[in-house]
Formats: structure tokens, sequence, C-alpha cells
């Protein structure tokens, strides 16, 4: 631990860097930028190398009283370390992939973007109730500019369905959280984990939590504004919302709605393992359906979000270290999907894939990674959603086969669509002469690919790098949730064999 | 022995506006920036004199009212608002021949009869003080007497006015009638000793009434449109500041310290006025093309959710009420002075939503600052504007209010698409045609300063605006 207050710095960094942005020439901005998430992104290496993974579980800790009940209290546990990362690691990418397909108002494009990062870090590290409920609900000022300035043709329609729906579902939070705070007598985060509420009250605050959690995270029947914002989106606002905002819907059950009210979350399991099903089947048959090529891949975030829910409701070590896992894996791979259509939507400007066609001739580099990054979506061994899901499947197998079953389906489901979608675009005939002449990737758009690449790889072969930090943290809340985990119903158990039975069926193996 | 040294700051404007009366009738239109800069001073100097007796003699004159902190917590936000109020007038009635030097005048008394409102324990003084502020209040808004819409908004101001004023007066009598006092502290003692007679909760009712057309809650929020909207822009930024504080402040004072005992039979009502405050201020605004009127709305929205505050009860309550004034009248002031703005090529003022199309990219600064007054009249975090929401909600939850904060934070959402709207017409649309630019430093250093104050900069004066609404709602019970 040192005195250094670097998650102050990593807040710092990037709102200093937005409003010098709002300062400069286009080019200039770009550069400030550009720069600044790569300071913050060394930083977050650093955090990374720093965070002793058997130390205490707060680390980093910043505590400074503002007063009238307000503190500035910082720090984070592997958690939140991963989480931060992640967002890190995506920000100099799109930052990057903004470069020459934003002309327009660059600098304010930057500046929202600084703005973002800071509050997304804020965020995960936020450790007083009220202060993360800030940092939260902020995210939605730049998302609504960035979608509505910089998105396509229905982009006022998109901002304003993202900004009303996740804001109705946060004031609800709001009010649960001001609740809490009277009852327990404490803003801060961490103790507030180790409160007891009383059981009919978690109740009530499991469901206003899960009102805004759900809403971000999203889950069927809340995720209908996922679709339109991010379809009207810029590429790298879609990155941004893929990538991270949507990891703070999982981030806030993992951090709130689990640890802070137990038997609350476990009077839900079932209508969370109901909604997670429909989810997996229902968008992952619309995402089937699809001709944009956005809107698929958007549907297809709603699914594998569904496997975080269910992992984090399994309410076991694989099922939460898998939803962990899931999220991390799927904030890479659908953000490199989402470049992977900014990268041929900027030459031929559409999204429909019945325009592409044959890429993989003209092309050669792109399909490579295109075809990493749809074989990693739906989830191929060697890559990092794989081990993700592998581990939510087996935590919900411990608690409900039949969830497992229906989540399960989920993968042949991913698999279908996702080749699909990959079979259209980069093979059979070249249908039209104007995708045939476009040129394959150029080296800025090698820079951002290739790294997220070599992370999804990293992760599906090495995950232990992954999860390291992490363990503690997942074995003190599955300690927390141990008294009211389900039971399951496949707990497989070695039978003494028929010639010692002694009328009890011991072995119930299927 | 009468003590006058705790009335210092009303004494310093009593005085102070008569002699700037007489400056302004005979220099005329001469000394018109003269007496503005004077008027100034004068506001200045009584917020300085607040220090010290005024803020501690406790009551005075046999009870008509009281120096205590909370009179002089309102007093330092009403007279700077005041002063604000004229700075905002600067090279505005120049413009028409009017006459621009009585105008300060009226704001200096304005701000006497909110003095009189904030500090009156008595329900004459309350009268009193009220009546003086009105009455400054129909010139003001009848200021700009050839144009019509100001002629309209200022009678239709007397005339609602008056009858609100009517209903206090009669209310004001049946207390007196049924209590045998005028003193809130023999109000609160007669309601104390036995079950409210009939004639008593008329009179209760109709005061309210009086003050809710004063703070313009809902239903007595009809005025408020079409005023604001007639009114001279710096006008409306008076009426949307201070005289909103002093009737919020006055009201709150009221029901704590005179009807504290009553307080089953109070605060219904001011939940409803509460609730519908919200409600109408977020859904009346929706089809709004005028700035200024839209503007209305959120004042009308705005004092809703002071009013949960109200109805939580309590010191708490009373302290997120004074809290939210305070932050309330930094959001709306800067809100105005970028409407004071919004000037076409000729220098002339618009006031349509639709002329601000695109602003981000003609005028970033001015959109900048006018999005964060949006953003923060929504009570959107990270900035400001979200604390005061937060406070008044905890309030009224820890009162046992859960109803009451769910269905205000829904009007809260339903409230933040109008605020979104003007953001998406500056930040998404095709630039209009550019406005003029307006010189003038002043008014552009309070813009900013108000937008600092907002931003989330603001939270770091939680701690000593905090402490400071706690000790003068304190002082009230």
């Amino acid at each position: 631990m040192t005195g250094v207050p670097w998650l102050t710095i990593l807040i710092a960094v990037p709102l200093l860097a937005g409003a010098l942005c709002l300062f400069a020439s286009a080019n200039v901005a770009r550069w400030i930028a550009l720069l600044a998430t790569l300071v913050c992104l060394e930083i977050g290496i650093d955090l990374w190398l720093m965070f002793n993974p058997d130390g205490p579980q707060w680390q980093f800790v910043e505590h400074v009283a503002l007063g009238g009940g307000f503190n500035w209290s910082l720090g984070i546990d592997g958690i939140a370390l991963m989480l931060i990362v992640l967002t890190l690691f995506l920000m100099p990418i799109c930052i990057g992939a903004s470069w020459r397909s934003i002309e327009k108002r660059v600098p304010e494009y930057m500046a929202a973007f600084m703005l973002m990062e800071a509050l997304m870090i804020g965020a995960f590290a936020a450790q007083d109730l009220f202060l993360f409920y800030i940092f939260f609900e902020g995210g939605l000022i730049p998302m609504f500019l960035i979608i509505g300035i910089w998105g396509g043709a229905e982009r006022i329609k998109a901002s304003y369905k993202f900004f009303l729906y996740t804001f109705f579902g946060s004031v609800l939070m709001l009010v649960a959280m001001i609740y809490m705070v009277s009852v327990a007598q404490t803003t801060s985060i961490p103790a507030l984990m180790a409160y007891d509420f009383a059981p009919r009250a978690q109740t009530w605050l499991f469901l206003a939590f899960f009102a805004s959690f759900a809403v971000k995270l999203p889950m069927w029947p809340v995720h209908t504004w996922l679709p339109d914002a991010h379809v009207q989106a810029p590429t790298a606002g879609s990155v941004i919302l893929a990538g991270v905002l949507l990891k703070l819907g999982g981030y806030g059950f993992i951090r709130f709605s689990l640890p802070m009210f137990p038997e609350g979350s476990a009077q839900f399991i079932p209508f969370m393992f109901v909604l997670s099903g429909v989810a997996v089947v229902y968008t992952s048959l619309v995402a089937l359906v699809q001709s944009d090529m956005k809107k698929l891949i958007a549907y297809s975030s709603v699914a594998h979000m569904a496997f975080v829910s269910f992992g984090l409701f399994a309410m076991n070590r694989q099922g939460l270290e898998g939803a962990m896992l899931v999220m991390l894996g799927h904030g890479l791979v659908s953000g490199a999907l989402f470049l992977c259509v900014g990268v041929i939507y900027d030459r031929l400007h559409t999204r429909e894939i019945g325009r592409y066609g044959g890429l993989a001739d003209n092309m050669p580099g792109y399909a490579l990674l295109f075809m990493v990054f749809t074989m990693a979506s739906v989830g191929l061994p060697g890559t990092s959603n794989f081990v993700g899901e592998f581990l939510a499947l087996v935590g919900t197998y411990h608690a409900s086969s039949w969830a497992a079953v229906v989540a399960t389906t989920g993968i042949i489901l991913g698999a279908a669509y996702m080749l699909w979608l990959y079979w259209r675009i980069c093979f059979g005939t070249q249908r039209n002469a104007d995708a045939a002449a476009m040129p394959d990737l150029n080296a800025r758009e090698w820079w951002l690919l290739a790294p997220i690449a070599a992370a999804v790889f990293w992760m599906g072969i090495y995950p232990e790098s992954f999860l390291r930090p992490m363990r503690n943290d997942i074995g003190r809340l599955t300690a927390r949730l141990e008294h009211v985990a389900p039971a399951g119903d496949s707990r497989l158990k070695l039978g003494r064999g028929a010639i010692h039975s002694d009328g009890h069926d011991h072995g119930a193996t299927h | 022995m009468v003590r006058f040294a705790p009335l210092l700051p009303e004494i310093i404007l009593a005085i102070g506006g008569l002699v700037l009366m007489m400056l302004a009738a005979f220099t005329g239109r001469r000394g018109a920036g003269m007496v503005g800069w004077l008027a100034i001073a004068l506001l200045m100097a009584a917020t300085v004199a607040l220090i010290g007796a005024p803020s501690h003699a406790g009551p005075l004159f046999e009870g008509m009212v009281s120096a205590d902190l909370f009179a002089s917590f309102g007093k330092a936000i009403i007279f700077p608002s005041a002063a604000v109020a004229i700075i905002a007038s600067h090279g505005w009635f120049e413009r028409d021949n009017e006459h621009p030097a009585e105008y300060s005048v009226l704001i200096v008394f304005a701000a006497v009869g909110m003095a009189v409102m904030v500090s009156a324990t008595n329900l004459m003084s309350l009268y009193v003080g009220l009546e003086l502020n009105s009455l400054a209040g129909y010139v003001l808004a009848s200021y700009q007497r050839r144009d019509e819409r100001s002629a309209e908004a200022g009678l239709k101001y007397f005339v609602l006015g008056a009858l609100a004023s009517g209903i206090l007066l009669y209310g004001i009598s049946l207390l007196y009638g049924f209590t045998g006092t005028l003193s809130f502290n023999g109000v609160a003692a007669a309601f104390g000793r036995e079950a409210p007679s009939l004639g008593m909760l008329f009179g209760l009712v109709f005061v309210l009434a009086g003050l809710a057309f004063k703070a313009s809650a809902v239903p007595f929020h009809m005025w408020t449109p079409d005023v604001y909207e007639g009114a001279p822009t710096p006008v409306t930024t008076f009426f949307a500041s201070a005289p909103k504080v002093a009737a919020v402040l006055m009201a709150t004072r009221f029901c704590v310290e005179g009807l504290g005992p009553a307080t089953d039979a109070w605060r219904q009502i001011v939940i409803f006025a509460a609730l519908a405050s919200i409600f109408l201020g977020a859904i009346a605004a929706y089809g709004q093309t005028n700035i200024k009127r839209l503007l209305a709305y959120s004042s009308i929205n705005n004092v809703g959710f002071a009013m949960v505050g109200l109805a939580a009860g309590g010191a708490q309550g009373a302290s997120a009420v004074l809290f939210y004034m305070a932050v309330y009248v930094v959001m709306t002031i800067g809100a105005f002075l970028c409407v004071l703005w919004m000037r076409d090529a000729e220098g002339n003022p618009v006031e349509s939503i639709a002329s601000l199309s695109g602003l981000a990219q003609t005028r970033p600064a001015l959109a900048g600052a006018f999005a964060i007054f949006m953003f923060s009249l929504a009570g959107i975090p990270p900035l400001f504007g979200f604390w005061p929401k937060l406070l008044v909600f905890t309030a009224a939850l820890q009162a046992g209010y859960v109803a009451l904060a769910v269905a205000g934070f829904i009007g809260a959402v339903i409230g933040a698409y109008y605020y979104l709207k003007i953001v998406k017409v500056m930040y998404m649309d095709e630039p209009a045609q550019p406005y003029a630019r307006v010189h003038h430093p002043l008014q552009g250093a309070l813009i900013f300063l108000t937008a600092v104050l907002v931003s989330p900069l603001g939270y770091l004066l939680i701690g000593p605006l905090g402490s400071w609404t706690a000790q003068a709602a304190g002082s009230l019970f």
C-alpha cells in the first residue's frame, strides 16, 4: 500500500484532459485524449501489479469526509480492479476507433469520452453509497450526448430512450439507498455489505436495486433500450456501452444486491433464472433474424449478459467467478465485434448484412480477426468467453439443472447466429462491387483489434491472471451467501455401490 | 428599551431605499447607473450587516419579528439575489426609453418586504412584509409599460395577487377570531390546547392557500407562467429567485412555529401541494415553446420538491428545505441569466426554445453553462442540483413517507424529459441564426460563477452549507 491517491489520480487525469480537449483544435484534442487514456491505462496496469490478492479486501483506500454526510471515499477489491482495468483497456481503443470516423465537433466528442472514463472509474471505485450513485448516474450525461450528437439517423429517439429508461430504473434504487442509509446509519459500502437488513425489507430493497441494475445489465424484458442505443451510437460509443456500461449492471448485482440483501436475493432466484432463461432463448432467436449487424450484436449482448445473471444467482463459487469472467470476456469480445462492424461501416456506410459478402477475398486480415472474435463470442475453448461461460454454466448446474439446460441452448443458438453472420459477411460470393473493392485493415485498425485479440486468448488460455485478484473476494461473497445459496438438484454423490446399499438410494446420478 | 441593532439590515435597506428614490426622482435617467450601483452596495451592506445581532438576537418588538439564524439564512440568499436582479437589468431597460432608475429602488423595497417575511413571527408582520414585497412586484412585472405582455403580466399578477392576499387575510382573521392572537406562538398554543375547531382549520387552510400562491405551488400556480413570460426577463429572474425563497421560508416558519401542534392538519395539504406541483410542473412543461414559460413550470416543479422537505417535518426536513432553496436560487439565477443573453442579430431579446437550436456550435460556453443548469435543475448527478433533492427525500423517507418519496422521484424522471429537450435542442440540432454577442463581463462572470457552484465542485460546499442549514433550521425548534 502506498500513500499515493492512485484512484483519485485515475479519475482526475481524464477529467483534466477532457477540460483541455474543449479548448483544443480537433487534432490536438485527439492526441490529448489518446495520451490521457494511455496514461490511465499505464496507471491501471500498475494498480493491477501492485494489487495484493492476499492482502486486505479493500486496497488503495482513500477517505475524505466532505461534511454533511458526504464522503469522497474510494477503494477497490479484486472485482472492481478487473472491471477498472477493462475500462482502461478499452478507452484508448475507443479513441483510436474515433480517430477518423468522427469528423464533426471532435473536441467535444473527446471531452465527452474523457468525462465518461472518469465517471466509470469512479463508479467502480466508489466506497460511499451516494458517491457511487453520483458516478453511476453521471455516466448517463456523456452517453446521452455521445449518442445524441454523433449517432445515426434515429439518434435523438435512441438517446432519450437510453436516458429515461436508465434514469427511471436508478431513482428507485436511490429511494432504497436512502432507506438503507437511514436504517444502517452509514453510507460506507463495505460496512453495508456486512450489515444484515431485516429479511422483509430486503425483498423491497432487492427489487429497487433490481430495477436499476436489470435495466443496465440489461435483462429481458427491460432490454429494449439497448438495441436502439447500440445501433444509433457511433462505433466507439457502442464499444463503451457494451464493454463498460453494461458491466455496471453486473457489478451492481455482485457488489450491492448479493452481499447486502442475501435473503432478498435468494428469494428471487427462480425469478432471475426465468428472466435470464427467457433472455437467452428469446434474444438469441431475435438475433438470428436481424439484418442489421449492430442490432444482431446488440441482441447477442443481451443473451450473453443473461449468462452473467445466471452465474450470479447460482450463488456458488463457479457461478460467481464465471459471471465475472463472462463480463470481462464479453467486454472485450463485443467491443471488438462492434469495432469490426465499424471497420466495414466506415468503408461502405451501411450496416445491412446483405450488402456485404465474400470479404475474406479482399480483406483477409479483417476476416481473420473477425473470425477470432466470432469464435470467442461463440465460446470456443481457448478464448475468453469459453472459460467464463463454462464456469457460469457449471455454477448454474449446481443450483438448478433445468436452468442450466435452458442456459446451454444459448451456446448453441449463439453459435448459430454468430457463425451465420460470419458466413454471410466473409464467405460466399461477392455480391456487390463496392464491397468487393474495400481495402483490408490499415495499420490503425490492426492496432485497435490486435490487442483485444491478444487479451481474448490470454484470458482463454491462462484465466488465472484474471481470477487470482478476485478469488478472495468471491470467496468472501460465497461465505456471505452460504446460508441462502440454493441447495440444487444435482449434487453428485458417489454411491457406495449396490452391494453395500442399505436400502436408501444414495447414488441418484444421471 | 427597544433595540434596533438586530434590525440593522432592514434599516439600511429601508432608509437607503428612500434616499435612492429621491435620488432617482431628481437625477432621472442620467442617474440610473449610479442608483443601480448604490442599490447593489446597499444590498451588499445589508448582507454583511447580518453578521452578529441580526442572526442571534431572538424575538423583537413583543414577538412581531424574530432575528434568528433562520431569518438571516433567508436574507443571506435574498439580498444577493436581489442584487443579481439589478445586475441583470443592466442594459435592458435603456433600449426602450424606460426609466431604469426606479427599478433598482423597487427591488430594494421588495427586499425589505422579503426580509420582514422571513423574520415574521406574527401574522400581522407576515402580512405587511408580504404586501410590501408584492406591491413592488406588481410594478416590476409591468415595468416595460409600452410592452403589452408586460402590462398584461402586471395586471394579472396584481389581480390574482390581490385575491390571494384577500384569502390570506381572511384566513388570518379567522385564526385571530378563534385563537384570540396573531403571534405564531399564541396560535401554536391554541392549537396545542384543544382539538382544532372548524374555524381554526378554515383559517389554517386559507392562510396556507395564500402562502401557496406566493410560492406558486399548485393549485395556486396559474399566474406563474403568464407573469414569468410577460414580465421583462430581469424581473422574471428576480421573481423566480428571491421572492420564491422568501415565500417558502415564510411558509416553513409558519408551519413549524405557528402550526407545530397541528402538523397532522397541514401535512396532508402540503403533501398534496408538493406532489401536485411536481407533477404539474413536469407535465405542463412538455408543450412549451417559450423558454421563460418553461422555466416557470420548472420553478413550480422545484417548489414541489422543496415542499416535500416541509411535509417531512422536523428539523431535518426544515434544514433540507433551506438547502434546497439555496441551491435552487443559484441554478435558477444562472438559467435566467443565460436566457437574458438570448438576443437576435439586432440585440433584441428572443425567448423561443427553437432559437436555441445548435447553440453548442455557435456559442459553446453559453450552451455549456445552460446545459449545466438544465441537468442540475433536473437533479441529475454529478451536478449539484442532485444533492438537495436527495436531502428532501431523505427527510421524507426518515419521516416514514415512502410513497411520497417514490412518487416524487417518478415526477423527477418525468420532469427530466423537458430539461433534456433543451439540451437536445442546443447540442443535437442544426445551428439556427446565431445570437448577437452580449458584452457584459459582470453578467458573464455571474453565469460562470453560478455554473461553477452547481457543477460537481459544489459538493465541496456540502459540509459548510449543511451545517449552516442545520443550525438555521434548529433555531425554529
